[in-house]
């Protein structure tokens, strides 16, 4: 009966052999599939039952905040002053509705996931794994002058600094108290209501940027060469462009204006010509080099980021030289041109800090659980965009703009200040606009670069609405 | 060195996982050494001692690395049930003193000669039946009826129906082994064993369908017709028999797919364990085996460490249901890695080789089949249980042996250990005398 129970125990071997087959299978081999799996919260877990680090704002105030319950699990916090940051913040409920904002794109140093060898250090020291906290560049008081000057209307105000990309700024209306949204159907509610207190508008939101575009349009102009402030172009009214005839504000007609002129007044015709004349591929490079196109280089999620650019009836980016689009209408903000404010902030900062675009940054630096700051977050650039020369013309044509053009509503006692409005018209039966200012200042050495719009004011003007909440947060921002 | 030198020695690294356990368990939770629980690895250890007294006294010649392996088993289960819940681990360090007494009660009645068994047989079958049947009188668990309380105790009565079906069928079979063989006839290319004599077999293939319909316990089934084959296969050495024993055990499995609800979903689960409704599913849903696989894939090659496993946070629904018994395969994997869980594999596959082993050095035929047997239900206990956990199979509830919580497993796979020792003392004795 041997030969049997010899055969038996191969059969032994075959079944165990099978099962450390499947055991290598689920821990080692498809185990990072595993742990990614949707139904998956172990990881998730594993990061709850760490303290997660607190987030501050520029001055040191506190804004999230970690606290234990009675299970080992830590769930976040939010002070008063985050209100103030909601979207920008973000909120962490991992567990039930995910993550968002700085939140999500810093969880990594939140959450302290460190290397694994430091972590078998600490292990065997007995130290209890940290978070780190994050010092943003988020400035407390501006921003609730921002969402004072927005006054409840749905918008927003973006304010960088032009030369380091710091995020001083960031409003987007309504907004929201992160601290609700532990309760996962206040999130789902929050999520239906009309007017999206969730939906992030200085990222996400793609508006009209009217003539605010002309800025665009007029470094390319001066960048490439073909023109300088001093080039004249006919301004007269209405013009055929594509095929349509368009016309200036209220029809007005202009002889043959510098373009320093036609920024000032805001002349749509003398833009136009200018675009079709440098044509579509010299404007697609520039808006390309300004950041259009793709998500801004922010510490922020992508999925929370909208790509300014032109887009189809899809919702897709067209390109700007594909032949497709009306670069003439383009040059002064129409057509199916979607921008985000932090885009738009991003262009007069780069016109600010020289032609060079720099990336924003919401955090400033990382400090761990003893206060040592572990990571300075650097200034990064992000592409020259033009030259400095091209930059100073600019600033020079736009600083015009708010001394004795559209934009004197911006301009700060004893500080010059150099921008664009502009006024979208949305709905012309219902004179429904979506007014816009940006700019910066100081002009010889710019501090603050600033972005504002608004939604849907029945006949509103840039230089009116928009204009002076720009004045109100760069006063408070340049005190 | 004689046998029960080696079993001392082989006794030493039991002892040191029993140490070193204790000491990563302490390292991890960061507390100070409880004098409490280092008495129960002091005591733990103590009875290991005393066992091997009784096996010096009582069988000079038995295996002398089979009580060792168990041993690192029951270390390493006590130290994995102690990281879990202190409380876990004191019950089951009681249930070893009782497993122990029962073990050594076994080997002192039975050393004179173990095939006294044989003179029992039907007593021991019928008893193995009714035992099984008891369950049924209560109300199931997960759909199974798969435990029986009187008063305080609850216990497991397929764990100790085991033992006696594979003393029936060793006994049975010694009887028929030949007529089966002699008898048989040839039918469409298919040896068939005689009709008188497939009566009792058709009645253990009975058996386990019955046990299949009347307590819905697929692991257990699986367990005792596996061993079945398993004999008739030794002791005939006809494989066409085993063929038709698949065949009709599939075809009662295939039956009550059909007509069972749990079983179905206990296939569902396993084919689909990631699917959201089946996960969601309150009872009989594949939550449990999906936070297997999620509990392994955080162990990676190396594991997370003792005490590093997400079991339960708080006062938490567990998050690893029934890690101290069906799941504690899982914790291993997440805690040791595929390191420590492939070693614990290679423990029973040792056990397994010294169970073959101790068969084929038997020199009667009740012996050699008894030893087989035994060592069969061993492995595919192990099979059934951690084939369950990783998804090799569908998941069953049976115990992790001498790993897993439960006091009826501990005595009764003491019990096996004290009939597989009787049957290797024998025999090496008999083997040295020629």
């Amino acid at each position: 009966m041997n030969a049997p129970i010899l055969k038996l125990f191969v059969l032994v071997l075959v079944l165990f052999a099978a099962l450390a087959g499947m055991t290598s299978y689920n821990s080692v081999i498809n185990a990072d599939e595993y742990r990614e799996n949707a139904l998956n919260q172990r990881p998730l877990l594993k990061q709850a039952l760490v303290k997660r680090g607190a987030i501050r704002a520029r001055d040191g105030s506190l804004l999230a905040r970690s606290v234990r319950g009675d299970d080992g699990i830590y769930s976040r916090r939010y002070s008063p002053l985050a209100r103030r940051f909601s979207h920008v913040l973000g909120y962490d409920y991992a567990l039930t509705i995910g993550r968002a904002g700085l939140e999500k794109s810093r969880n990594d140093e939140l959450a302290g996931a460190g290397t694994e060898l430091s972590s078998i250090v600490d292990d065997l020291s007995g130290k209890r794994q940290v978070g780190d906290n994050i010092v943003t560049n988020l400035d407390s008081r501006a921003q609730q002058v921002a969402l004072d000057a927005l006054g409840g209307r749905r918008g927003s105000v973006v304010a960088l600094e032009p030369a380091t990309g710091k995020v001083r700024v960031m409003a987007s209306t309504p907004g929201f108290d992160p601290n609700a949204l532990r309760d996962p159907q206040t999130f789902t509610r929050l999520n239906r209501e009309d007017n999206s207190p969730l939906f992030h508008r200085a990222t996400q939101a793609g508006y009209a940027p009217g003539s605010t575009m002309k800025v665009v349009t007029a470094a390319a102009a001066l960048d490439s060469g073909q023109f300088t402030p001093e080039s004249t172009v006919s301004g007269e009214s209405p013009i055929v462009v594509s095929g349509v005839p368009l016309n200036n504000f209220s029809n007005a007609q202009f002889g043959s204006i510098t373009l320093t002129t036609a920024l000032t007044n805001s002349v749509n015709t003398v833009w136009a010509r200018v675009a079709e004349q440098l044509g579509d591929g010299e404007m697609a490079k520039y808006m390309e080099r300004f950041g259009f196109g793709s998500d801004p280089p922010m510490d922020y999620p992508d999925e929370q980021m909208l790509p300014s650019g032109v887009y189809d009836a899809e919702q897709e980016l067209l390109d700007v030289d594909s032949g497709d689009v009306d670069i003439g209408r383009v040059a002064i903000g129409q057509e199916r041109l979607r921008v985000t404010p932090l885009q738009m902030a991003s262009v007069v900062a780069t016109i600010a800090n020289g032609g060079m675009r720099m990336e924003p940054r919401i955090a400033s630096r990382i400090v761990d659980e003893d206060g040592r700051t572990v990571e300075r977050v650097e200034p990064e650039e992000a592409e020259r965009v033009m030259s400095e020369e091209s930059a100073a013309q600019l600033t020079q044509m736009m600083s015009n703009v708010v001394r004795e053009g559209t934009g004197t509503a911006a301009a700060l006692q004893g500080i010059e200040v150099a921008g664009k409005t502009g006024t979208a018209e949305l709905n012309i039966p219902q004179n429904l606009n979506q007014p816009w200012f940006v700019g910066f200042a100081p002009r010889s050495n710019p501090k603050v670069a600033i972005a504002v719009t608004l939604e849907n004011i029945v006949g509103a003007q840039g230089g009116i609405v928009a204009a002076p909440i720009a004045k109100r947060v760069m006063e408070s921002l340049l005190r | 060195m004689t046998a029960r030198n080696r079993e001392l020695f082989a006794l030493i690294p039991a002892s040191l996982l029993l140490t070193a356990g204790f000491a990563a368990v302490f390292i991890q939770r960061d507390d100070l050494l409880s004098d409490l629980s280092l008495t129960y690895g002091a005591i733990f250890l103590a009875l290991c001692l005393a066992a091997h007294l009784v096996l010096r006294m009582t069988l000079p010649d038995a295996d002398p690395y089979l009580f060792p392996l168990v041993a690192v088993l029951a270390c390493f289960g006590l130290v994995m049930l102690y990281r879990l819940d202190e409380d876990f681990a004191r019950d089951q360090a009681q249930w070893f003193v009782v497993g122990l007494i029962v073990f050594t009660v076994t080997i002192v009645a039975l050393r004179r000669d173990h095939r006294i068994l044989e003179r029992y047989r039907y007593v021991i079958a019928l008893g193995g039946i009714v035992l099984l049947l008891l369950p049924r009188l209560g109300s199931p668990v997960n759909g199974a009826y798969l435990s029986f309380s009187a008063g305080p105790i609850s216990f497991q009565p397929a764990e100790i129906a085991k033992i006696a079906i594979v003393i029936f069928l060793a006994s049975y079979l010694r009887d028929t082994r030949q007529v089966l063989v002699v008898g048989a006839r040839r039918f469409a290319g298919i040896t068939f064993p005689p009709l008188k004599h497939l009566g009792p077999l058709l009645a253990v293939w009975g058996t386990a369908m019955a046990l299949l319909f009347v307590i819905q316990d697929l692991g257990s089934s699986v367990m005792f017709f596996g061993g079945f084959l398993a004999l008739v296969y030794v002791a005939t050495n006809r494989i066409s028999f085993v063929v038709i024993g698949l065949g009709l055990f599939a075809l009662g499995a295939r039956v009550l797919y059909a007509v069972r609800p749990t079983i179905e979903a206990r296939v569902d689960a396993w084919l689909n364990p990631f699917d959201p409704d089946l996960y969601e599913r309150e009872v009989g849903g594949s939550y449990q085996i999906a936070q297997s696989i999620f509990s392994q894939a955080d162990g990676g090659f190396f594991g997370q460490g003792f005490g590093a496993a997400l079991v339960q946070l708080g006062d938490n629904p567990p998050l690893l249901p029934a890690a101290h018994t069906d799941l504690i395969y899982a914790v291993i994997t997440d805690e040791l890695g595929l390191l420590g869980a492939v070693a614990v594999l290679l423990v029973y596959l040792l056990i397994v080789q010294r169970g073959f082993k101790t068969a084929m050095l038997a020199t009667d035929s009740f012996s050699k089949l008894l030893a087989t047997g035994l060592t069969v239900v061993l492995a595919l206990q192990v099979f059934v249980i951690v084939g369950g956990v990783t998804k090799l199979i569908p998941l069953t509830g049976v115990t992790l042996p001498f790993i897993s919580y439960g006091g009826s497993s501990i005595v009764a796979n003491f019990i096996l250990l004290a009939l597989l020792l009787l049957v290797s003392d024998r025999a090496r004795r008999e083997a040295m005398a020629t």
